[in-house]
């Protein structure tokens, strides 16, 4: 020991030992500040949304971050956002969906998603490409790249939505169906990218027939595989929770964990996540809640909240760190049309799904909540992710799309989320009206349910909302409450 | 079966109850092949009992009063084709435009009001409250608080302090409730 130079120390500085756990409880703690300065900061909820100062939060500690030097850290990357940042948000919104209302307007929520998305993907994509047939942008862009792009583009962001229509408060329909939308539009989004990235791999000239085929058919193995997979795994959560009553102290932990797992679970397959997730949590939410006691109720209730609202806020504020490197590409003409075709086809295709829809729907989709449905479109980090996921030695021009993505988020984010809270009260949009039900109202409510359901049985309708809700009732009190609860 | 129903349906009749009811001649020709093949007897009349063998109108909890609401028109106990479109259509969805005297507002809220006021007397009392309730609640509510819901939901409703409800204080009640759309099916052409 004597040999030594250096003498014990009494306290020595060693940050390589702490630094990831430290950078992230900083990040943390730097989101929740932000997220109560912008609350303490009177009025300021009346100019912007809390997602777009979040991000403009962002952009100017990355511009510190960069100016300093540590610009080669990497914030956003797509693996900490899909595996850690992404399911706590989702599970959020699955676990507290008014269920009713989504499978009352599923069928129209689902044509919104699927036809919607394929739509937007195709058309933007397609039209994106034709420019490009005229040299306008000054690169060679292939058909397969700029639909692998587009179908990246062309999805509603869940969480963007969410964060933007939390706010504004417009009625509980056409909350749900853009909302909706943007939770169950990821199975398309998920199938187009992974389908048009082995697409691009394979190349063009090397595709045949089954090709395509087994794209059509992989979207309804990634929707209906990761809503399996997540009623499964709600199912075990609710069982589960049957037993837990001795030990009330973890209650809460199986809640997340099983849900958490289903997510995982529907990832391994390359199946969609978000979907899996949000149907884990409307199948557990009513067995579990009957299960566990009230304290682990708002145990749930409040992590669940907690956890999604500071995912919710690192994500806003890495989107904005991310957008500051020296790695940008900015294509002018490919970000303009980009944007003018992401608005333009989002709307023409509300337009025509709308018209279609409204002639089956009991509540007809009107002008001005069309116009809030295509303005609400909003993209956001899951495209930003996604773009980042594709590797430059397929794609080249992935510099590129990373901008033009970036523009479109931050396009959509400011302009419009910052837009259509004052356009929503302008235009007389029909907000939600959030006071309790009177006694009578309930009552009647309920009669009025098994009433139509009646007069569904009768008149013959093999399908019909009420009649199948009934039935569902039916069999649920039958045989699957009992076995859960 | 879809051939010989639509045979034994007149033309002329289908345009009176298109006239009558709003529906459309395929909405009616659906309709009468429904009601024929729910008409055992065969002798163009519905029973009750024919209406009963529905299954799913068996385990519905209000399956004999919805049953029972199809013949307050009738005379004896049977109901026409005719009769039934004329309940039917009290459940067409609204159309602004189109003024029809079965499925307005109005009509729907008196159907739902039916429901409760099995003595027609215009007001829904407390037994005939309470009668609804232990149709629509499980077992698993006790007596004290059926009794307790009743009492509540006839105070909240109760303006001229009669303790029944009335038809208009039933109406006033469920004046935020969007009844035309709630109490509408879109029936299959």
């Amino acid at each position: 020991h004597d040999g030594h130079s250096q003498r014990y120390q009494v306290a020595k500085v060693d940050f390589p030992h702490v630094s990831t756990p430290f950078i992230i409880s900083l990040w943390i703690f730097i989101a929740g500040l932000a997220k109560i300065g912008f609350h303490v900061t009177p009025k300021i909820h009346l100019i912007c949304p809390e997602s777009c100062l979040l991000i403009v939060v962002g952009v100017l500690i990355g511009l510190l971050l960069f100016y300093t030097g540590f610009h080669s850290v990497e914030h956003l990357t797509p693996d900490v956002f899909f595996l850690y940042m992404l399911p706590p948000i989702i599970l959020d919104a699955g676990y507290f969906m008014p269920n009713r209302l989504f499978f009352d307007n599923m069928i129209s929520i689902l044509i919104y998603a699927v036809v919607g998305t394929v739509w937007n993907a195709l058309t933007i994509g397609l039209s994106l490409w034709a420019i490009g047939l005229t040299g306008l942008y000054g690169v060679e862009l292939p058909l397969l790249d700029t639909l692998l792009f587009s179908s990246i583009v062309s999805a509603v962001d869940p969480v963007a939505v969410l964060a933007v229509f939390e706010e504004i408060q417009v009625n509980e329909v056409l909350n749900i169906l853009v909302f909706g939308e943007s939770l169950l539009n990821d199975a398309v989004t998920v199938v187009l990218y992974h389908m048009f990235e082995g697409y691009t791999e394979m190349g063009q000239e090397n595709l045949i027939t089954i090709d395509y085929i087994a794209g059509v058919a992989s979207f309804f193995v990634a929707a209906l595989g990761g809503a399996l997979i997540g009623i499964i795994w709600g199912v075990l959560a609710a069982f589960i929770s049957r037993f837990s009553h001795h030990v009330r102290i973890i209650e809460p932990l199986f809640v997340f964990v099983l849900a958490y797992l289903a997510y995982l679970n529907a990832e391994l397959f390359h199946l969609s996540g978000i979907v899996a997730l949000a149907f884990c949590g409307i199948t557990m939410k009513n067995y579990v809640e009957e299960n566990i006691s009230y304290k682990s109720h708002v145990t749930v209730k409040y992590t669940m909240k907690m956890l999604a609202s500071s995912s919710e806020t690192i994500i806003f504020l890495f989107l904005g760190v991310s957008t500051v490197n020296d790695d940008h590409e900015w294509n002018t003409w490919f970000v303009v049309m980009t944007i003018l075709f992401c608005t333009l086809y989002r709307a023409i295709g509300v337009i025509i799904q709308t018209w279609f829809l409204n002639r089956f729907r009991l509540h007809k989709i009107n002008k001005v909540e069309q116009f809030i449905m295509a303005y609400g479109g909003l993209r956001g980090a899951v495209a930003f992710a996604l773009v980042l996921v594709i590797s430059e030695n397929v794609i080249p021009t992935k510099a590129m799309m990373v901008t033009t993505v970036i523009a479109e988020v931050y396009f959509t984010v400011f302009i419009q989320g910052m837009t259509i809270g004052p356009l929503v009260r302008i235009l007389n949009v029909s907000t939600s009206q959030k006071t309790k039900l009177s006694m009578n109202e309930r009552l009647h409510t309920r009669l009025m349910d098994y009433l139509m359901a009646g007069i569904e049985d009768i008149s013959g309708h093999p399908m019909g909302n009420y009649h199948l809700r009934d039935k569902f009732k039916y069999y649920n009190n039958k045989y699957i409450r009992p076995f859960l609860t | 079966m879809g051939n010989k129903s639509s045979l034994m349906l007149q033309e002329e009749e289908i345009a009176e109850i298109q006239d009558e009811t709003g529906f459309s001649p395929s909405q009616i020709e659906r309709l009468y092949s429904r009601f024929t093949s729910l008409d055992k007897g065969d002798n163009g009349t519905l029973s009750r009992e024919d209406f009963l063998r529905i299954p799913e109108l068996a385990i519905n909890p209000l399956g004999d009063r919805i049953v029972h609401a199809f013949f307050t028109d009738a005379h004896d106990d049977r109901i026409n084709f005719r009769q039934f479109m004329h309940v039917l259509s009290r459940f067409r969805p609204l159309k602004k435009n189109r003024e029809n005297k079965f499925n307005s507002r109005e009509e729907k809220l008196r159907f739902a009001f039916r429901m409760y006021d099995l003595d027609d007397d215009n007001k829904i009392s407390r037994d005939e409250l309470l009668a609804v309730l232990h149709m629509m609640v499980g077992a698993n509510i006790s007596e004290e608080q059926l009794a307790s819901i009743a009492d509540r939901t006839i105070m909240e409703a109760d303006t001229d302090g009669d303790q029944m409800i009335s038809f208009e204080e039933f109406c006033a009640t469920l004046e935020r409730t969007d009844v035309e759309e709630k109490m509408s099916i879109r029936f299959l052409h």
